[in-house]
């Protein structure tokens, strides 16, 4: 969620009260949004670091705070926002090239006119684009802004898309004139700029905004020129937006004038620009500024937030939110609605009832909870299954351990002396080398638990009863979990045959019935209930000669199938996990028995 | 044997096997009625006395009394003056023998000497003449010496002046002296009796409990060391949470899945493809294997489910009901996960059921991205969709390990788990989400809950839950709330007055608060340590 700060006495002073700090959290938290930090004391001018939801785009700056803030209060009405033509009748008029369509095609734009800047006005000014860049635009790929001084450059105006190096100007507070290419070398080592130039270095036409002297304007998302460059002193200011995201595009066209437009000698007023852009369908004026027409259920709203209001008062409620709200005269349920065009987070009448919801206060709402009992209380069958297996281990003396599930490629292998069977899951993008993979056993957790706890008493006794991961091409998911046992002993001898003993008291607990190898294989003719046996294996996990598979045949079945291992630790093991002690463990797949 | 239980362990023997110290004791008790340790056995430390009456008294064979005494010592000089005579005795003594003795003779040299000198002028045993000393007694009495050699023997002075005096000439030193005095006690002996420290089936058998001289049990020692199993702290919070749920009628999700994919994960949840929480950052992608398959039933959750569906009506009217796996496949089949698909494209790109939608070019590359779950919530799409087969109302909830790409630190871990409830029903309100959340906090300790607007993509209205925290004096964040988006609930195909509530927090953080834990690792993953596993208490969510 973006923070925002705004100066603490100015924001006080356009809400008309000095508050606490008691009450203005409260405000922020009927409001929903939040006073984050109050750095009275330890900056001056004093701020505010208020926390915005993020779909909030017209509140990214102090004029949007303050503006929803004193609608909510009931101290302004929802500006009306207009378009109002140059003196001239002239619109300025901006021709899209087709060339554009295959890096940035959307393009939008509009004029304050007559606008006056103060540094804090200037400086939100500059701190809403940063905002809206970072947050709503993606770091600028979906959108940039680019703001000019309108009175140093001549209209109309091209957005075109060239070859970097027939692209040369100065970019913004740089004297040199540079071409595309050298640009992008100029600004490679730029901490703020260098993330950018990946939106559009390997293309082979760079976007580029000219006016009628072919003097440039902008180089979108990069740069701006130093030509046109804004200052306290501008006083029209035009606004190139380019997009590759059509909706985003207007968006950030309408924050960007509601919030600056209210400087204009005529407050709230914007010119609009005519943009040529027949190839894709977008020749239009923007912005349009007419709000949304929609309309919402009087039933649904009071039925949702648990009320009875009546239409006006829902109306009412609403016009806190900034809507412009009235009943329908033709139908008794509905309300038609005026989203504005700040409101972009609007999109389904749910919208519309929560704001009423938050009009009306969330915590003075009626709280009734139906009490039909709707469903019945059931537990998983696989947690019921593992609950079994925990109880017993843990009635057993061992303790229950809780590693990661995410785990280095070499823990999960080499590190057991197992080669890569190709059946893990790995991470595109791990941040550390310590979640490389989906763990595929729950060894490694163990041993590094183990390792964690060197200075507790031997012996120790852990266990754990949780998901490993696999690919599996047949599934959408391409991979699934099983739920596995494993336990560790790690004492001064191995204690093989304590992991032993907790597999045989585990067994007879799932009700299956020790055989010798022999019977085992010999069948289950009449036999109902499950039976296990286990059989000597080399594992290179474990010490050889000390190993054992363990093999369970389901009641009635003849086929028995290979559920786990245990065994001495081979040294080499226990070296890489630096253990000092031996240790013996054991590893099972526990869903067999489901 | 040496007792091994019991108030102190008696060892029969000191100094190497040489003597029974209990054995004299009792020896010299037996024949006087009150024994000074000090003069009886002057020779042995006071810890060893202190051990061996302790053994005894512990019996009650013997009481004794603590005796402080103040003593004298003499230092090296007094020593010295008690054997060889005081310094005006030396020089008195060599004049006498010298007949007349040179004032530069060495033996009148040094400090002492000086003071001897001084002294015997005092005494009137020498006087001058002219530059030598002539002896004016023929014999004297050293009453330095006498009353060192008295102190000596006696440890103590008649007259606490002369004391004074003496200690401020650093001649003797004061000191303080333990001794004991014993005498009979209540249950007198002379031999140390054997005693019993616990009962035996012998004892029983014999009858010898009735007369067995019990070993008297110390009660300010614990108990023996057992070497117990222990559950996990986060498993033992999470089963609270588990029978809360329960209690309340919710039915377990299955969330074996800890890859999903980025429809299930994001797209259903009305999460559009450009929102921040898909970044690299913040989520981690699979890259192997490469890419998902289309949306569509899974078998193994459908089973699961199936055989957790409530069974009794179908009991009642039916003799034999099919099995979990035909019930989950008689359910899937009533699905279209292609129409679904179809629906939560077009909400996305185009609008749908009401909503304007996001209003972009919807990608379906991105659907089929798989990542490591981001929450649970993904298995609450999957388990709300095939509700649509069936639209009733019901509870469900998982408590499972989710995955978050973030830098470690002391509140954040790749990993956690994610405590995730819903609610679907008809004519559901914000207020009674409200309510029930009261009632499900109050269960664990938590009572009293304000609630905030907040910003979720798929829930609105969305509410955070924060709870009054007494240590951090302030109102902190508990979890998440709210209610479904209809572009989530009927894009599934619920019908428009299903309302569901969803709610979620972690399972971590209110362990944390609970229990004063102020890092992560300290709870979850391999470096948490084996002695807080096993000596954590049970866990009571409902007491404080």
């Amino acid at each position: 969620m973006p923070t925002i700060g705004v100066n603490k006495a100015d924001l006080y002073k356009e809400l008309g009260k000095e508050y606490t700090r008691d009450e203005f959290d409260e405000l922020c938290f009927e409001f929903g949004i939040e006073l984050d930090e109050d750095t009275t004391g330890v900056e001056e001018p004093a701020q505010l670091k208020i926390e915005i939801p993020a779909n909030r785009y017209d509140m990214l700056c102090f004029e949007g705070i303050a503006m929803n803030l004193n609608v909510f209060l009931g101290r302004q009405s929802m500006p009306n926002y207009t378009l109002k033509s140059p003196p001239s009748g002239q619109l300025e008029t901006v021709t899209v090239s087709k060339d554009t369509a295959g890096i940035r095609q959307y393009f939008s734009c509009a004029v304050l006119r007559n606008i006056t800047f103060t540094k804090a006005r200037y400086e939100s000014f500059i701190a809403l684009q940063d905002k809206l860049h970072q947050n709503l635009a993606r770091q600028r790929t979906l959108v940039a802004i680019g703001t000019h001084d309108l009175d140093t450059i001549q209209g109309p105006f091209t957005y075109e898309a060239l070859p970097p190096d027939q692209i040369k100007f100065a970019p913004l507070n740089q004297t040199k004139e540079m071409t595309g290419s050298e640009m992008m070398a100029f600004y490679d080592k730029d901490k703020h700029l260098s993330r950018f130039l990946p939106i559009i270095r390997d293309s082979p036409v760079y976007p580029i905004i000219y006016d009628a002297n072919r003097t440039v304007l902008s180089m979108p998302p990069i740069i701006n020129s130093n030509h046109s460059k804004i200052t306290l002193d501008t006083k029209n200011v035009f606004i190139d937006i380019t997009a590759t995201d059509k909706t985003k595009l207007e968006i950030v066209n309408h924050i960007i004038v509601t919030m600056f437009s209210q400087y204009c000698e005529e407050p709230f007023t914007v010119e609009p620009v005519k943009i040529v852009s027949d190839h894709n369908g977008e020749t239009r004026e923007t912005p349009d500024l007419t709000p949304r027409a929609t309309q919402a259920s009087a039933a649904y709203i009071n039925s949702v937030c648990g009320l009875a209001e009546s239409r006006e008062s829902l109306c009412d409620l609403l016009k806190r939110m900034c809507y412009h709200a009235k009943p329908s005269t033709t139908d008794d349920d509905i309300l038609e609605v005026d989203v504005p065009v700040t409101r972009a987070d609007v999109l389904h009448q749910a919208d519309i009832m929560e704001d009423c919801a938050i009009a009306y206060g969330f915590n003075n709402l009626p709280r009734n909870f139906p009490t039909t009992r709707a469903a019945t209380a059931a537990a998983l069958p696989i947690n019921k299954l593992a609950d079994i297996v925990r109880l017993e281990s843990a009635m057993a003396g061992w303790a229950e351990v809780m590693p990661l599930t995410l785990c280095s490629h070499d823990e999960n292998y080499a590190w057991l002396n197992k080669p890569d069977d190709n059946k893990a899951v790995r991470l595109a993008n791990p941040k550390t080398a310590e979640y490389q993979i989906v763990r595929t056993s729950l060894l490694p957790g163990l041993l590094k638990t183990i390792r964690e706890n060197r200075r507790h008493a031997v012996p120790m006794r852990i266990f754990e009863v949780s998901d490993v991961a696999f690919k599996d091409p047949a599934l959408e998911r391409r991979s699934r979990n099983e739920r596995h046992f494993a336990a560790c002993w790690y004492g001064k001898s191995a204690g093989f045959e304590q992991v032993h003993g907790l597999l045989d008291r585990v067994m007879l607990m799932l009700k299956a019935a020790f055989v010798t190898r022999e019977d085992g294989l010999e069948g289950a003719a009449g036999v109902a209930g499950a039976r296990y046996w286990i059989e000597g294996c080399e594992d290179p996990t474990y010490l050889s000669g000390h190993a054992a598979a363990i093999y369970l045949q389901l009641g009635g079945r003849k086929e028995a199938q290979r559920i786990g291992t245990f065994g001495i630790l081979h040294p080499t093991v226990l070296k890489r996990f630096e253990l000092p002690f031996p240790a013996s463990t054991l590893e099972l797949n526990v869903e067999v028995f489901l | 044997m040496p007792g091994t239980r019991g108030p102190v362990p008696i060892p029969l023997h000191i100094n190497g096997g040489q003597r029974d110290l209990t054995a004299e004791i009792l020896e010299a008790v037996d024949q006087e009625a009150e024994v000074g340790t000090s003069t009886k056995f002057p020779q042995i430390p006071q810890a060893e006395i202190k051990a061996a009456l302790d053994r005894l008294a512990s019996r009650s064979m013997v009481e004794y009394d603590t005796k402080d005494r103040e003593e004298v010592a003499l230092t090296k000089e007094g020593e010295e003056i008690a054997s060889a005579g005081s310094h005006e005795y030396k020089v008195w003594d060599a004049v006498r023998q010298a007949g007349r003795l040179s004032l530069k003779d060495p033996s009148l040299a040094g400090a002492n000497a000086k003071i001897g000198q001084g002294n015997a002028f005092k005494l009137k045993w020498v006087k001058k003449d002219g530059d030598a000393l002539v002896s004016l007694t023929d014999s004297v009495q050293d009453a330095t010496r006498e009353q060192l050699q008295c102190a000596k023997e006696n440890r103590t002075f008649q007259d606490p002046k002369v004391q004074k005096d003496f200690m401020k000439r650093k001649l003797v030193v004061p000191q303080k002296v333990i001794s004991y005095v014993a005498r009979k006690g209540p249950k007198w002996a002379m031999e140390m009796p054997v005693e019993v420290t616990d009962l035996t089936a012998e004892m029983i058998a014999d009858g010898s409990w009735q007369t067995a001289n019990w070993k008297p049990y110390n009660y300010k020692a614990e108990g023996a060391q057992l070497s117990g199993g222990a559950f996990h702290p986060l498993m033992k919070v999470r089963q609270e949470f588990r029978e809360i749920f329960f209690n309340m009628g919710f039915t377990e999700m299955p969330t074996q899945r800890f890859v999903d994919t980025g429809f299930w994960n994001f797209d259903t949840l009305f999460v559009p493809q450009q929102h921040p929480a898909r970044d690299l950052q913040d989520t981690f992608y699979v890259s192997d294997p490469p890419e998902a398959g289309p949306p569509g039933p899974d078998p193994a959750t459908d089973e699961a489910l199936a055989q957790m569906d409530d069974q009794d009506e179908q009991d009642e009217n039916d003799s034999a009901p099919a099995s979990a796996a035909t019930r989950a496949k008689d359910i899937s089949s009533k699905l279209d996960y292609q129409q679904y698909f179809n629906n939560v494209r077009s909400v996305h790109q185009d609008g749908a059921f009401g909503s304007i939608g996001y209003r972009y070019p919807y990608n379906d590359a991105e659907t089929k991205r798989l990542v490591l779950r981001t929450h649970t919530t993904a298995v609450s799409a999957y388990v709300l969709h095939r509700l649509a087969a069936n639209p009733r109302p019901c509870r469900y909830f998982s408590i499972d390990r989710v995955f978050r790409n973030e830098t470690v630190d002391a509140t954040h871990l790749a990993e956690f788990h994610q405590i995730e409830g819903v609610i679907a029903d008809f004519g559901l309100t914000l207020g009674g989400l409200q309510a029930f959340l009261k009632r499900f906090f109050r269960k664990i300790g938590v009572p009293d809950l304000k609630f905030k607007p907040a910003y979720n993509p798929y829930t609105e209205p969305s509410m955070e839950v924060y709870a009054w925290h007494a240590g951090l004096n302030k109102l902190v964040e508990i979890g998440n709330s709210g209610m479904f988006r209809p572009e989530m609930l009927q894009a599934m195909g619920l019908p428009e007055d299903l309302r569901c509530y969803g709610f979620g927090l972690s399972l971590e953080r209110p362990t944390m608060i609970k229990y004063g834990i102020s890092n992560i690792r300290e709870l979850l993953g391999h470096k948490v340590d084996l002695g807080f596993i096993e000596g954590n208490p049970a866990v009571r969510l409902d007491r404080e």
